[in-house]
């Protein structure tokens, strides 16, 4: 299916969030993520099913005035 | 002490972790200016990329309250996603709401910034609103839940210092139980010196100390004008005259001629 994460096409076979972001190597307890404009809390992402052109957000911090 | 929220800081100055020229220079300029609290925001993180994992841990060694922003959104929506997810990283309720209503000034949006406030703070957030000096938006923030409110001195990162006093002043006395924090605009540490003696409980600034040729002399500089423009305004200040007053007494003066 066909994913959009922050801002950039992406296919995959995987389905469920906790499961790509490992596949991405994004790792650490300092992301956030989002899904079509709703947060995915953290202890959620193992169970959320993702859809085809679904849109994902993954921020982390960074420096801010 | 500063009451914000519930929580006492003995610091009057919130510093912004933003265009340092390197992390090490960040750590010495926060702990140079003895601040409580420092701004952090977030950002689209690159797979497989540590760099906000390596800010996050730098600002953990701090020892400091974090004050999560939600800087560059445009509007409510994108403004109330980001403050949840600071939320989830910072684990914090505190959020410096922005809504920027225009790319050139980055003024507030107004409009959106109040909408924004109003639903944040029915999920429980405790909203630090970027705001402009216009009393009635003040009053709106408050309505909405606000317990703390930011005006601008002066357009983000200008430098340019308090450029409308009277509005400050009016600020003041329109809210006095109302903690007030000048946000954006200021320049040099005589620029808050000046809005602490106007009665504004604190200043939060970024580029004027991160963009100095030495961040951590300029910050402690900073701490050193707010503390003393809050002593001031305390002590009590004489006001300006046209004459002429002599400061020796008269009285008893020899008479040589």
């Amino acid at each position: 299916m066909k994913l959009t994460i922050n801002g950039e096409d992406h296919q995959t076979d995987i389905s469920v969030l906790s499961e790509l972001l490992v596949s991405l190597e994004y790792e650490g307890d300092w992301l956030a993520t989002a899904v079509n404009g709703e947060l995915v809390h953290r202890e959620d992402r193992p169970g959320f099913a993702l859809n085809d052109l679904d849109r994902i957000e993954i921020l982390s911090p960074m420096q801010g005035g | 002490m500063l009451d914000l929220y519930g929580t006492s800081v003995s610091s009057r100055l919130l510093l912004g972790t933003a265009r340092y020229p390197s992390p090490a220079i960040l750590a010495e300029a926060v702990r140079a200016s003895k601040t409580d609290i420092v701004t952090v925001s977030l950002r689209r993180e690159t797979a497989g990329n540590r760099t906000g994992g390596a800010f996050f841990e730098l600002i953990r060694t701090l020892g400091v309250k974090v004050l999560p922003n939600t800087a560059g959104c445009h509007t409510v929506q994108e403004a109330v996603l980001t403050a949840k997810m600071a939320r989830e990283v910072f684990a914090t309720d505190w959020i410096k709401l922005e809504v920027i209503g225009n790319h050139d000034t980055l003024q507030p949006d107004v409009f959106a910034l109040v909408e924004a406030a109003r639903i944040l703070t029915g999920e429980g957030f405790k909203v630090f609103p970027y705001t402009t000096d216009d009393l009635i938006v003040a009053e709106r923030l408050l309505e909405a839940g606000c317990e703390v409110l930011m005006p601008w001195c002066a357009p983000i990162g200008s430098a340019m210092g308090p450029i409308n006093l009277p509005a400050l002043r009016s600020m003041r006395s329109h809210f006095p139980d109302v903690p007030l924090i000048v946000d954006a605009g200021i320049g040099r540490p005589s620029h808050a010196a000046i809005v602490m003696e106007l009665g504004f409980d604190a200043v939060l600034l970024n580029t004027a100390v991160a963009g100095a040729a030495d961040p951590a002399a300029m910050a402690a500089a900073f701490t050193g004008a707010i503390e003393a423009g809050r002593i001031a305004f305390h002590a009590g200040m004489i006001e300006p005259r046209d004459m002429a007053v002599p400061s020796t007494p008269v009285i008893g003066k020899a008479v040589f001629s």
